[in-house]
This record gives C-alpha cells, structure tokens and sequence, in this order.
C-alpha cells in the first residue's frame, strides 16, 4: 500500500498511546444467516469524540451501531463501553442511549411525556423528572409543544424530540442513526452545527451513523469509512479528505481525478509517475513507499488543479486539454476538460471576483496544473 | 378551447384501456348514453359507490322496516299471524292501528329483563376470555417468521371451512358424561365419577369462547402486526424491560384492536342461540333463546320482533364505539 507522509499532526487524544478509550470495539463479526454484515471490526472511541460511521447503505454502519445498543449480539468478538465488557447485557441495562433513524417517538404520548419515558423508568422522584424533561425541552427550544403528540409537529420538531429523549438520561455514550436523513437541506445544515454545539455543551461521546459525507465532515471529530462490512480508514475529516488510504475512500469522500500509472522514479524525497492516461508525468514532492515500477493511481482533488489559459511557468505537473463543459454554480465554477487520451478531468475554480470564468469558454484549448504536493499516490 | 387544455382532465389508462375508450369514445350511441348520464349527475364514481349503498338498503334496511312494522302491529291468529298497520275504511279513510304494547311487555315480564342481562354477562364475560386467550395467540402469530405467519394465521380461520353448527355438535361429544374429556380424566384415574359439563353454564361459555375466537385474533393481528417494532426497541434503550413495554407501549397502542376484536365477538355473543340451546342447560336464560321461543313456540310475531328491535338498539351502542376505534386506528395508520 502507498502511504503518504503528512505534515505533523496536532496532538490529538486518538494519538495519545496511554489514552484509555471510552468505547473499545474488539474484532467484532456479525453474521446473519450467511451474510456477514460487519467483518472483524476493530475500533477505539475516546471520551467526549463525535465519531462518525460513514458508508454507502448495507455497509454494516448501523448493524455496528445497534450491536453498541444492544439490539444484536456480535457473532464474535467484544464490545467494550467504559471498559464493561457488554456481552449479554440488554439495552435496557446499558448506558448508552439512542436516537432512532425513524425518531420512534411514541405516538400515544405527548412530547413530555416522550421525553419522560426514560426518566420514569429509572424510578425518580415526580418533581425531578418535571424539571429534566423542562431543561431538556428548553435545550432543545420545543418547551411550548411539551403538551402536543408527535404527529402534531413538523419534521424538525420531531428530531429534536427524539434528540431530547435520548439526551435526558444524560447518557455517556449517545448513538444516533442518521439523525439528519429525514430533514431537508436547509434544516440539515442548521441542526448539523446545533448538534455540535450541544454535544460540545453536554460533553457527551456521540456515534454518528451517517451515509452522507458531507454530514460527516461537518460533524466528526474522526471519521470511520466502512464498506462491505470492514472499516477501511480511520481518521479526521482532513485525514481522509487530504489523505485517502484507498481509492474507494479518495472516491467516496468528494470527488477526485484518478490518473493510473507507472512509478518511473521513486525516491525518498519525491517520485514521478508516467500515466499515459494524463499524457506525461506527475511529479510528487514527498516520497511513497511502494514497489519500484508498480503499477500506482495519482489522486489529485478537483479544487487543486488550476486552469489557465496561458501555459503556466512550470515544467512538471502540466497538461493540455479541451474545455468540454463548464457549469457555474454561484460560489464556483465546475469545469470538465477532455485530455489527449479522451479522459475527461474534473476541476473547480472558486469565483473569487465577478466574471472570473470569463476568459475560458467551451471548446478552448486550456492547460491543467497543480501543485507537486496535491496528488495522493494510492496502491489500492 | 383546443383539445391540449382540456387534457389534464383526463385519467391516466394503460395503453389498452385506452384504446378501447378512444374506439368508444368514436360510436354516437357510447357518447350519447355518456352525456346524458353525466347530466343526471351519474358519473362512473357515483355509479360505483351506488352498489354498497344499494346493498345495504335492500338487504339491511328493507328487512329492518318489516320487522319494525312488525313490532308496532297486533298479533293475531291467521296467516301472517299479525294485524296490518294501516286498514281502509270504506275505501276512503286510513286507519292506523299502531301497537306499543309489545314493547311495554317487555317492561312488565321481568323474563325479559332478566334474559338481557344473562345475555350480556354470558356475552361479556366471554369477551373477556377470547381476550385474554386471543391477545397472546395474535401476539405470537405477529411476532412470528413471516414464513410462519400465514400458516398460523390460516389455522385460526381453518374451521371457517366447516360447518358452525358442526363444530358446536363436536363440542357435545368432547364435554358430555361419557365425552372425550371425561373418559380420558377416568382413564388417568383421575376422577371416579364424571364431571357434569354438559348443560351447565360452562360449556355455554366454552362454545361461546371456542366459536368467537377467531374474530377476536384477527383484528387484533392485524393490529400488532403493523406496529411499528423499533417503538420497542426505542422504550428498551430508555430502560423499559420487557414487561413494562409491553405495559406501556405495546397495550396502548393495541387498544384499537382490542375494541375492535371485543366488539366483534361481544355483539353476535349477545343475541347467540344456537350455542346455549346445544351446549347449555335447558332452562337457561339467553336474549336469543327467548325470541325463538316467542317467535317459533308461541308464534307472537309482533312480540319477537319487539325483542329483535329493543335486542338492536341496545347493540348500537357498542356497535357505535367500534366504529369510533376503527376510526381512530385509520387515522393512527395514516401518521
């Protein structure tokens, strides 16, 4: 496999060898029948993170999730939550609570009394319970609803009643499956940065399951991409956006250029790579490990190529293309250009002044450059 | 205005259907007939709807008059065994003869009183057993493997298959003296002398339990089986344990079926004959028994049919609550 070296990373407590990790997540396999939904998963979770689980649908993210809150034993392997190991003990026992996809709000009970469920189970004194369901609905700005019934409140209401109730047992440890996926766009955005803050505020340990990437950058703290059942990359949203460690992760985080091609010089400090796809060389300012003359993909990200009209002053990383589409989205521009090869290559340009896209119209011959940093050189 | 504006009027048919209709649509007889019955305000939604309501009138309504006439008329001794309602006198002028000592007589004979209660208990409390025996069978059957499901299910209403009166007569040869249960407890050594079943009001409440329990399970399934499943998991993870979510979820959501599958078994329980004149004691006292005595025995058409009426008024009421739950399942099923 290529691995890239990066720049030094802040000390995180994901890098802290003595961390003592909050959820522990020991080889874990689930089978149903003979469908192996997670394959030896293995993964730590620290105190006070916001991980997100991010993956295409039945990639076995919410089959890890409902194995944290008890509603599947894992086939093998353990889970560990504040080091208690969880084999056989029911949801019910757990200290752990969950925000359902669907809500699961009780359709027969109003928000109050929604939100009191968890609290009357645990046998609390009246007055308490009044108060926490009272500072929760507060928290979560729904405190003139506490009397209506959930089919009486508009979507977004309802996630923040879902959100209330599973917060109210002040759990440690708060799973939420999709917790944006039924809100529209504009609704999703403004609840991803109250998630945030409240999860900051409370200091509770969130495990996200999410399929939209975008959502996962703008939660996590780390990111685990998981497909076909295994977690193929573990990292900060600028981990795996900078560094993919596959091609399937460079691929389903944002979009990306793929170039193949062959290393023709591999050095410690840089290498170079004839892709006959691109029509000439790239060259890469940092050194890959990686066998000498492998067959390797060049990943280079949309908004670090340039495009210009005139040949830039660079003899590396350079190449000639015909603009073939162009669309304009407002805050940038989305340019296709074909190469010489018939491949089409994908960059963005921010419209930093009015008119900024003017000089290249469709058909014009443009030249395609980027930096010797940009690419990610991946194996796999 | 041009044929494109009138479209979106049109429905949308398959490729076949509507060929068949442009072809119709072509003949002047078809087009014809069409406008007329358009103008008239018969449209093929009206004349579709018209059906149920014509049953319903016809079969349910009509039949219900007679036995109303009937119940306000005086009996007689000829053929039909009770007075017109309304003579001619001279051809010219109508006479009235309207009865309402038919239904006084029901307040004076304290029988009567005394049917209807017996009717309501026996019909009550064997409501309250096809429940509790009815409500963890369509919970198991909800809950269970889907291949399973439809096996179970066609168990419950397998002996729909076989005759009503069939199946009572078999409950005879089960409960008697020298029945199926007797001979084996003897058998056993159990008991010495058999246990007297037949004819008591227990056997009543065993016909009446074994008979009904089918339509209390069935809109109880369809209840449970529809609900929503992560509901329980939601009050598991908030630290419900088994017992108090079924407590606090899953009864509360049921209480639609449960009305639903009680009223089904509680109304035709009410008015049951057949069961307490096979299975019961000869002198037992049910609504049902005594309106065929009075109708067959003593043939007072009039007095039975005052019983059939006041029999029909007191079921309204609970018939009134059904309609209520279902109305209120269809509106939780469209959340």
């Amino acid at each position: 496999m290529a691995t890239n070296p990066r720049p030094q990373q802040q000390l995180a407590v994901w890098n802290d060898p003595q961390a003592v990790p909050y959820v522990h997540i020991e080889r874990v396999t689930k089978r149903f029948g003979d469908f192996v939904a997670v394959n030896s998963v293995s993964l730590k979770i620290y105190k006070k993170e916001l991980f997100c689980l991010l993956g295409g649908s039945g990639c076995g993210k919410t089959t890890l999730l409902r194995m944290l809150a008890g509603f599947e034993e894992p086939t093998s392997g353990k889970l560990f939550i504040d080091g208690v190991d969880m084999t056989g003990i029911p949801p019910y026992e757990r200290p752990v609570n969950m925000m359902f996809q669907s809500y699961a709000l009780f359709p027969h009970m109003t928000v109050e009394q929604n939100v009191a469920f968890g609290l009357k189970q645990d046998g609390l004194p009246k007055d308490e319970i009044a108060t926490r369901v009272d500072d929760m609905l507060k928290l979560v700005r729904l405190q003139q609803f506490g009397k209506r019934k959930p089919h009486q409140l508009s979507g977004g209401q309802r996630q923040r009643v879902a959100l209330a109730r599973s917060l109210v047992k002040r759990p440690k440890l708060l799973l939420l499956d999709e917790p944006l996926g039924a809100l529209d766009k504009k609704l999703r955005e403004h609840t991803q940065f109250e998630l945030v803050n409240l999860q900051e505020q409370l200091g509770v340990t969130f495990v996200v399951v999410t399929h939209d990437q975008e959502e996962a950058m703008t939660l996590s703290s780390r990111i685990g991409v998981m497909n076909q059942g295994e977690i193929i990359q573990v990292g900060t949203p600028k981990d795996i956006y900078e560094y993919p460690s596959s091609k399937f992760v460079a691929e389903f985080i944002g979009n990306v250029n793929m170039f193949e091609g062959r290393l023709i010089e591999d050095e410690p400090d840089h290498v170079r790579i004839d892709s006959p796809e691109l029509g000439g060389t790239i060259y890469v300012d940092h050194g890959v490990s990686s066998a000498p003359e492998a067959v390797v993909s060049a990943a280079i990200r949309p908004e670090k190529i340039n495009i210009s009209v005139e040949r830039p002053n660079q003899t590396d990383n350079v190449v000639q293309g015909t603009v073939k589409e162009i669309a304009y989205m407002g805050d940038m521009s989305v340019y296709l250009v074909q190469l010489a090869s018939n491949k089409m290559v994908r960059i963005t340009q921010p419209n930093t002044y009015r008119h900024a896209e003017g000089s290249i119209t469709w058909d014009q011959t443009v030249y395609l450059s980027w930096h010797p940093s940009s690419p990610v050189v991946l194996s796999e | 205005m041009s044929a494109r504006a009138e479209a979106p009027r049109r429905h949308r048919h398959s490729a076949g259907v509507q060929l068949i209709l442009d072809f119709l649509n072509r003949l002047p007889p078809y087009r014809w007939t069409q406008s007329r019955l358009v103008r008239w305000g018969i449209t093929g939604r009206t004349a579709v709807t018209a059906v149920p309501y014509l049953w319903l009138l016809l079969f349910f309504l009509v039949p219900f008059i007679i036995v109303l006439k009937i119940a306000f008329s005086e009996a007689r001794i000829g053929m039909p065994p009770y007075a017109p309602l309304l003579t001619w006198i001279d051809g010219s002028v109508a006479q009235v003869n309207l009865q309402l000592k038919n239904f006084a007589n029901m307040f004076q004979d304290s029988l009567y009183a005394k049917a209807y209660l017996n009717s309501i208990k026996v019909a009550a409390v064997s409501t309250l057993f096809c429940l509790l025996i009815g409500y963890p069978m369509a919970y198991a059957i909800a809950r269970a493997e889907s291949k399973w499901r439809h096996i179970l299910l066609m168990l419950v209403i397998l002996p729909f298959w076989t005759s009503f009166l069939l199946r009572v007569y078999a409950w005879i040869g089960i409960l008697k003296n020298n029945g199926l249960i007797n001979n084996f407890l003897m058998w056993t050594g159990l008991i010495d002398e058999p246990i007297v079943m037949l004819q008591t009001d227990f056997a009543i409440y065993v016909g009446i339990v074994y008979s009904y329990l089918p339509f209390m399970i069935l809109p109880l399934y369809s209840n449970l089986e529809k609900m929503d499943l992560t509901l329980l998991e939601a009050a598991a993870d908030l630290g419900a344990r088994p017992f108090k979510t079924f407590m606090t979820i899953t009864l509360p959501l049921s209480l639609p079926g449960i009305v639903a599958g009680s009223m089904l078994v509680f109304i035709p329980a009410v008015g049951e004959f057949v069961i307490p004149e096979l299975l019961g004691p000869s002198d037992s006292l049910m609504i049902g028994k005594v309106l065929w005595q009075v109708f067959f025995t003593k043939r007072d058409w009039p007095a039975a049919s005052a019983v059939a009426i006041a029999l029909l008024l007191l079921l309204v009421i609970p018939i009134v609550l059904l309609q209520r739950a279902q109305a209120a399942e269809a509106r939780g099923a469209h959340r």
